[in-house]
Order: structure tokens, then sequence, then C-alpha cells
């Protein structure tokens, strides 16, 4: 200690010469941060409410609610996050996470409110000071997610390989693709909702990433008979509202759900199901058509207790599914394996069964408690073209069920498809295949009214039609067949610039200027079906209440004017395998219901 | 403890008469003691923490410490929460200094996880671990006179810790809470123009150390209340698991950084801060040189991190991002000293156990106990503040 510890101590007299360090007016002159992580805001109109942000939040500040002017759609559940500051802790893992990257966090970081209420608010709905406020705290550079956002890649076979085939080409995830895939699900349930059977998919791939498969099944069983073919062949509306699509790729519901039934074996279903004994509750029902939509039915009234029978006209059961989609995409070992565990549960089959011709509705009225009719759609539509009348225009769904019946069809080297969806590329498809075994080379064009981007087919079916060497040429209206000597020579078709006008009605326009000649000896038309309710009598008709586009009105139990005939399937939702379903789940309940009610 | 205090070697004719236990018998009734309670309220204490002192006169003749102030258990809070939500948590465990939380979290959960991270995101980490340390120094080394009544440093320190936290607020987004390293990486690259922006305040960091010598080191009040008081005899060091500037200050090379690199510090060239005399003026002056060395690091840092860089690996989903059974021993040298997560995972997305072993443990309680016997009450808090205490390491 000196002298020196005495007298340096007071040099701290110089800091009065110092100029003040303290902000006057912090408010204004000292914004936050370009990333300060301050108060919410949220774009309401990319927010889908998937929840994730609620999901994260440690310490629960987060609430989903319902939001007036949004409306619950499909891939929106119509609640947007609400957050509480008395529990905020402002880490930004919302932000992070935020599926849609709709929410952020501002530079602002001072609100001052006399009422408490008022710090619970809905960022987007609530207006405050900095709505309008663009820096703060976003999702951080690119490779910084929280989970992935890309798909594993599902191996298909080489075109090279399945050009000449019909084996399927989609080879199914592995365990440890499954799994890795599985894992990029935040379970929102945007899917649940939208699924038309609302299936429990967040929850089977639950099951999956807990390696607990037994536990998938129960979960498929639950809403969908059909795995096998659905985990195939499903329009995946799921993966459309897919949270994780919104900045990745959508997860690969369908390839899961197949994953799921193809690792259970089929001999194991019933002990896994719990379905080795069911109490049979003494009446019976009649089910017309074994496609997805009456097998669903038959499966769920079977497992209640009924005596299902179904009435098939064909000689093998799973209609549209066995007769319209070829095997490549759907292999029949495959359907087998679903039907035959409903058939295992009790339900008999009656094959080459026509309504009409060997029964009639009536009879089947009188004989059965009641009857649902999932007929579906097996009549081709025309273009009704100059020419579509030729004997070598043909009708992709005859064409298709002939494949599937092993019958010889015509085959031509060069051949026009003309459709623009799913089973215009499915026929487009098979004839190639068949084109490549008997020529050696596919010579198909599918042309389509609907531009490329606005083709109802889906994208990978497009792109692999293309890869077999079928060439997709869409936008085109078609004009008329060109016939020489009674021999088609090809198709004339226009540039088709709008489908629809402007009240919405279907009403094609084209530009007659700039045409187009597709040369060929075939024509296959695939324009979309029409049913065929020609087993309904008159005296039915009559009872039923069909609207002017010869729709049959049926009630939300999908049960119609006559208290016993429940009808379901395409017939009154479209064509498509998973409403099929949904319908003949719900017509089972409604049957029940209806029975149950009667017997009062 | 009771029995460290029948094995003191001093004399102990001052001390009360203790029982068969080794419990000192203090006979309030007698009017030679009285029992004063310091916190857990008072602006010598740091935190929520408080010590039962028994006085006879001015020195001190037994000591306490009472935790249980904090009532917020985030060991058990953990065990119900995912891991990426643990990073928000872990950070409350110590408020001056949260990043070696985020740090030992983050890297216990990859260690477990099986995940690397990539080198961008360990600078970054690195970075931030340091311009923490700084920080907390950058408070505590002024205001460590302010429990002697020499509060002026502390205050003008605050400034310069402002502006280490505006570039805290600019690279995290936060000023406090950084809540930047978490499992997997770092949430952002540094942004435009903040190397030289930190490089700014790190002069003037320095320009005011000068300052905080003459204020403080060169001080002869301060000099007085210090040197001499509260001596840590070197065979405590291993015995009650010293640590940290503590430890340096009674002539221990310890320093986790150095003697078990991670991150990149074996890349960087730096030394031990040491003293000799291990009282609390040679605990503050290896404070005053740790200020040194982190400028010194955060300059090396800042030249040898690469420009560019992922910042985050490719992790599992978090939200249900499974880590595998096992556990792990994490540390971090803070500017407390040694920092340790002991982690164990059971397979389920929730950890089992996070347990957190801080320097207070022992300093806090053990040390400090048995140090301010026969202390004057005045020199109370400086010893504690040069313990440097943290309550919610004890109580966590």
């Amino acid at each position: 200690m000196s002298i020196k510890d005495v007298i340096v101590p007071f040099s701290a007299w110089r800091k009065v010469f110092d100029k003040p360090v303290t902000i006057k007016d912090p408010i204004n002159e000292r914004p936050g941060a370009d990333r300060y992580r301050g108060f919410h805001k949220n774009d309401l109109e990319t927010c889908i409410g998937c929840g994730t942000c609620e999901v994260i939040c440690e310490n629960e500040a987060i609430d989903l609610v319902p939001v007036e002017g949004i409306e619950t759609k499909d891939g929106d559940s119509g609640l947007r996050p609400r957050v509480d500051y008395g529990r905020c802790c402002w880490c930004g893992l919302c932000v992070d996470i935020c599926t849609t990257g709709s929410l952020s966090l501002t530079n602002a970081y001072t609100w001052v409110e006399e009422d408490p209420e008022k710090y619970r608010f809905t960022p987007g709905v609530d207006e405050k000071p900095w709505d309008n406020e663009e820096k703060g705290w976003k999702k951080p550079e690119p490779n910084y997610e929280f989970y992935n956002l890309k798909r594993v890649t599902m191996e298909h076979l080489h075109p090279e390989e399945r050009s000449d085939s019909f084996i399927e080409m989609v080879k199914g995830y592995s365990k440890e693709q499954a799994e890795k895939e599985a894992d990029r699900c935040v379970e929102c349930g945007i899917c649940t909702a939208t699924c038309p059977a609302h299936m429990g998919i967040p929850e089977y791939i639950k099951a999956i990433r807990n390696n607990d498969l037994e536990e998938g099944l129960r979960i498929l069983y639950d809403t969908n008979p059909l795995p096998e073919i659905c985990g195939r062949i499903c329009t995946h509306k799921c993966e459309a509202v897919c949270t994780i699509g919104h900045r990745g790729e959508a997860l690969s519901i369908r390839w899961l759900k197949r994953y799921i039934a193809d690792q259970n074996p089929s001999e194991k279903y019933k002990t896994i199901l719990n379905s080795e004994f069911i109490e049979k509750n003494g009446k019976s029902i009649a089910i017309i058509g074994s496609g997805p939509s009456g097998l669903s039915a038959a499966h769920y009234l079977a497992l209640m207790g009924y005596e299902v029978t179904i009435y098939e006209k064909l000689p093998h059961a799973g209609g549209m599914m066995r007769y319209g989609i070829p095997e490549y995409r759907l292999p029949y070992d495959q359907i087998d394996k679903d039907i035959d565990y409903i058939l295992s549960l009790g339900v008999k089959i009656l094959y080459n069964t026509t309504i009409g011709k060997d029964i009639t509705l009536e009879e089947l009225g009188k004989k059965y408690n009641a009857v649902f009719a999932g007929t579906g759609l097996h009549l081709g539509r025309s273009t009704r073209i100059e020419g579509s009348d030729h004997k070598n225009v043909y009708q992709s769904i005859e064409l298709l069920r002939k494949i599937t019946l092993g019958e010889e069809i015509d085959l031509a080297e060069k051949m026009i498809v003309i459709g623009g969806g799913n089973v215009a590329m499915d026929i487009t498809r098979s004839i190639a295949r068949l084109q490549m075994k008997k020529y050696g080379k596919a010579g198909v064009i599918a042309t389509s009214l609907e531009t490329e981007d606005k083709m109802p087919a889906d994208r990978e079916e497009v792109v692999e039609a293309r890869e077999e060497g079928a060439i997709v040429d869409p936008g085109w209206a078609p004009q008329h067949i060109e016939i020489v000597d009674d021999k088609i020579k090809g198709l004339h078709v226009a540039q088709c610039h709008s489908l629809f006008d402007e009240e919405g009605n279907f009403n094609p326009q084209c530009n007659l200027d700039n045409l187009k000649f597709f040369e060929g000896t075939m024509v296959v038309e695939s324009i979309g079906q029409g049913m065929d309710l020609s087993y309904l009598s008159d005296d039915i008709k009559h009872e039923l209440e069909i609207d002017k586009r010869g729709r049959i009105k049926v009630n939300e139990d999908f049960q119609s004017g006559l208290p016993w005939l429940f009808i379901g399937g395409d017939i009154i939702q479209g064509p498509d395998v998973i409403h099929g379903i949904a319908n003949g789940h719900t017509a089972a309940k409604g049957i029940d219901t209806f029975l149950f009610k009667e017997s009062k | 403890m009771s029995n460290n205090i029948l094995n003191w070697k001093n004399n102990r004719d001052m001390f009360p008469e203790a029982d068969e236990d080794g419990k000192p018998i203090v006979d309030l009734e007698s009017q030679k003691y009285v029992k004063v309670w310091q916190g857990p309220n008072h602006p010598g204490v740091t935190g929520n923490m408080s010590l039962e002192l028994t006085i006879s006169g001015d020195e001190v003749m037994e000591a306490k410490t009472h935790v249980g102030y904090l009532h917020r258990g985030f060991e058990k809070l953990f065990e119900r929460r995912r891991y990426i939500q643990c990073f928000p948590t872990c950070i409350r465990m110590c408020v001056p200094e949260p990043d070696i939380n985020e740090y030992n979290l983050a890297r216990g959960t990859e260690v477990l996880g099986g995940i690397e991270v990539p080198e961008m995101a360990n600078w970054i980490r690195m970075l931030v671990l340091e311009m923490a340390r700084l920080q907390v120094l950058l408070r505590m080394v002024p205001g460590q006179a302010g429990t002697m009544g020499l509060g002026l440093a502390g205050t003008w320190g605050l400034y310069y810790r402002e502006l280490i936290l505006d570039r805290f607020e600019e690279l995290t987004g936060g000023r406090i809470y950084h809540m930047f390293i978490l499992p997997g990486g770092v949430r952002g690259l540094l942004p435009d123009g903040f190397k030289d922006r930190l490089e700014e305040n790190l002069v003037k960091v320095e320009a005011f150390m000068k300052d905080v010598d003459r204020l403080i080191y060169t001080n002869a009040v301060f000099k007085k209340r210090t040197k001499g008081i509260g001596v840590i005899p070197a065979d405590w060091v291993d015995e009650y698991g010293i640590m940290g500037p503590v430890a340096r200050a009674a002539g221990f090379e310890r320093d986790v950084r150095k003697d078990y690199p991670y991150l990149y510090y074996d890349q960087l060239d730096f030394g031990y801060n040491i003293a000799h005399n291990s009282d609390v003026f040679d605990r503050f002056i290896v404070r005053r040189h740790d200020v040194d060395t982190t400028v010194d690091l955060i300059r090396q840092i800042l030249n040898k991190m690469p420009k560019k860089g992922d910042i985050k690996a490719e992790t599992p989903n978090v939200l249900h991002w499974k880590i595998p059974k096992g556990e792990t021993i994490i540390r971090c040298e803070s500017s407390r000293g040694e920092y340790l997560f002991y982690m164990v995972a059971d397979g389920s997305i929730y950890p089992r156990r996070i347990n957190l072993r801080g320097p207070s443990y022992t300093h806090a309680v053990a040390v400090l106990e048995k140090l301010l016997i026969n202390a004057n009450i005045s020199d109370v808090s400086a010893i504690m503040v040069s313990l440097a205490t943290c309550p919610p390491e004890i109580e966590r």
C-alpha cells in the first residue's frame, strides 16, 4: 500500500466531464435490434391453425382459438394462436417451428395496457401498434429446421424394368425409411380433418415411430378396412393439405399406411384386430357391389354382428379397385389380402350375380333387413365428337376391365387417349406396357382439355407415364376423329384456353386458330364415368328422389327415400376410393341405427 | 460440516463450546451472542439466499447458509419437458450467465443423441460463451467493491455490460436470456458488421478496465478491506472441490477450458490467471485478469472463426426426438468455475434427469460457512461475493 493508492482513486472525478451515456427517450431513440424477440405477429392468411406452436410452447402460453371470419375448411383448422403474455417467455420456438412461416416476433418491446385481459391476445386478429413492424425475430437462415422438410424417397422400379410389365412399381418403405418419414410428422391433425374417412393419421404415424405396427393396424381398421388398397392408390387428400407441405414436401402418408399394412401378416389380422369372435345379432344385410363402399359397409356391419351377403356382378370382388386400376399400381394379391380378411369375418359373397337379372332389388328388400347399394360408376362417357361412334373408339373402363379379366384387347402401334384424369393415365400406361410387350415400343398419346398444371391426374402419374414412353400432351380440345376408308387416321384437336365459364359451369372454350393433329389408329375415351342404374325398377325409382343430373338423393346416413335402401360410394360422391370407404362406414352405422330404431 | 468446525486448527477459545456431535452450543440467553439474518433480501447477498449468522460483538461465531427462496425446481421441470423445451427453462438457473446452461444442455443432448454439430455453430457457441463471460465479469469486477460501499465503479460497469448486451441483442434477439444455443447448433449467423461493432465495444471495455484499475485495484480502502480477508487455505481446494477463480486465486491451475478442452478452446492461446494469497483481494484480481483474457479470447475467436457455414445440424423432429438410453456428464468453465450437467436419458422424448452441479454448491455452503467463522460481520458480503455465490445452483 502506498500513497498512490490513496490519490489514484480520485481520478474518478475525471468522469464528471464525460458525456452521459443514458438514452433520454429510449422508446423512440432505441428500437429493438433487427432480430429482437419482441411481440408476436401472425399472418392470418398464411396461418392454417396447425397448432404446432401450441405444442412446442413450453410455457403453455399459446392456445388455438376460433376466430371470427375464418372458416374451417380443408387444410385450415379455422383456429389461430392466441398468446398469453402472462406466460410467454419470448423464446421464439413457436416462430422457429411454425410450419407455414406465418408467425414471427417483431422488434417492438414496449406495451402498456390498463386491462390485464388485453395481454392475452390473438396476433393478427387483435390490432396492435406493431402489426406493420417488419423487423424482429424470424425463422433463421436456411438449413435451420426443427423437422425434415424433405420426403424419404420412395423407390420405384426403373422405367426400363417396368415399361413392359405389370409388376408393382412402387417398392414400399423399409423400416428405417418408414420411421424416418414418420418422424417428420408434427401431429397437427389437419390431415385427419380432411380425410373423408377421418383416419387417425397422426396416431398411426406415431405407431410407426414407436415401432408398434399392430397398434398401427388397429388404428387403420378403426376407419378404413382396406388399408393395403388405400395405402397404394388412395387419392391422398391428406397429403395435399399436410402442413409440412407448406414449406417442404408433404409427408408420404399413403406409403406409411401401406407400410403398416404390408408389415402385418394377414394370418395375424384376426388376433391383432380382436375379431376372432363376433356375436351375431340375427339380422341380415344385403350389399350390392363389392367395391370400396360395399366392402367397407360389409366390414363394419359384420363387426356389429350382422349377417352380410354381397352380390357381385363380376367374377372377383373389389369393383373398380380390381377392374379399373391396373395391376402395376395395385397388385391383385394385395386386394385379396384386404378382402379375404373381410370375408373371414363371416361376410358371404355371391359372384357373377347381377341385380335385376338374377335377383331383383325388391326381392333383396324382402329377404334382408336392409340393403346397401354401392354399384359404382362402370359406364364410360363419350366425347360425342364426330367419329366417336367408330368401332375402334373405346372406353377406357371397358379396356381396363378386359385387361384385368385377362382378355385380349385390340392394340395398335399408335393410339390416342382422350382424358387427363388418373383413369386416363391408367389406360395410357397400361396400353404403353402392352404395346411394349407386343411391338417393343410404346406409341400412345394422352391428351386432355386441361393444361398440364390443371390436369386432375396426380403429378407423378404424368411423370411416370412419360418415363414409360407415353406422350402426354395436355391442353387440347378434341374436335373430330379423322376417318378415311372406315379406318381411323387420327384426332384433330384445338388449343383449349378455358374450361369453365364465368358462372363456374363446365364450358370449354378453344382457339380454333391453333390446331393440331394426333396420328393414331385407335382412340380411347377416358373423360369420366357414368352410373348404371338399370337394376332399379321403375317402382323403386319412383320412391327415390333423383335430381336433374341423375343423382339419387340420400340423407347423411346414405339412406335413400326407401328406408331399407342405403346407397353410397361413387354413385353418390363421385369416383374416389376413400370417399367410398367413408360412405360405407357411415352407411353401416346408419343401417345399425335404423334397424335399432325399427326393432323398438 | 460440524466436524470441520471441531477440527478447526485455530484457537477455539473464542468460539462457543460444541456438543458431542460438534454442534456449537449457542446460549442466546447469555447475551454473549446475537443471531443476525443476512438475507434473503439484502444488498450484499447475490440472489435469494440468506445467511444465519451468530455473532459475538463484530465477529461471526457461526454461519449457516439457507436456501429455499426460489421455489422453482428446474430439475423437476425438465423431466416433464421435451429436450427442446428445456432450453428456455434451463437458462433461468443462472440469470447473469445463462449461456453456460444452454451450452451444457445442448451438448448433453447432442452427445446422447449422437448429433454432430457443424463447425460454424461451434465457433459461434464459443463466441457466445465468451461474450457471456465478459458481460458477467463486467458486472462483477467493478461491482464487487459495492459490497464495501464502493458502488461507483459498479454503476459505470453496467454501461459497458450494456454494450455487450446490445451485441447479444443483435446476435441472439435477447439481452439477458439469449436462448441461442439449442440442441443441434445455434439459432443464427453473425449479423453484418457485427464483428466491427463488437471490436469497438471491446476497445471501450479495455479503456474502462483501466478506470477500474485506478478506482478499485489501486485503492487503499479496497486493499485494506480485502487483503488477508477470507483466506482459503490451499489444502481446502481439493478437499472441498473448490474451482474456478477461487481455486486459481489459491495458486491452482484449474480451468476446464484448458484442462478438458471443449468446443475449439484447444485452438486458442490463453493461460491460467493465478494468484497465491487466496484472500478476497486475490480472488478479485484473478477475475480482473479474466476480463483481459476473455477480451483476448473473443478477438481470437472472431479472427479464427469461418465466415460461413451451417448453423444447425439435422436433428430428428424436435417434437418427438427420442434420445437413446444413456447418461453423460458435460462441463464447461463458467465465470465462477466448473459448471457441470449430469444428464440421463431413458429413451423417451423427455429427459429422465438433468442434474446441475455448479461451483456455488460448495462455495456458498460448505466453504462459505467455514470461511465466515471468525470473520468480521462487515466482511461477510465481501467474502461471499468473492466466492461468486449463485443460489439457483444450490437450489435448482
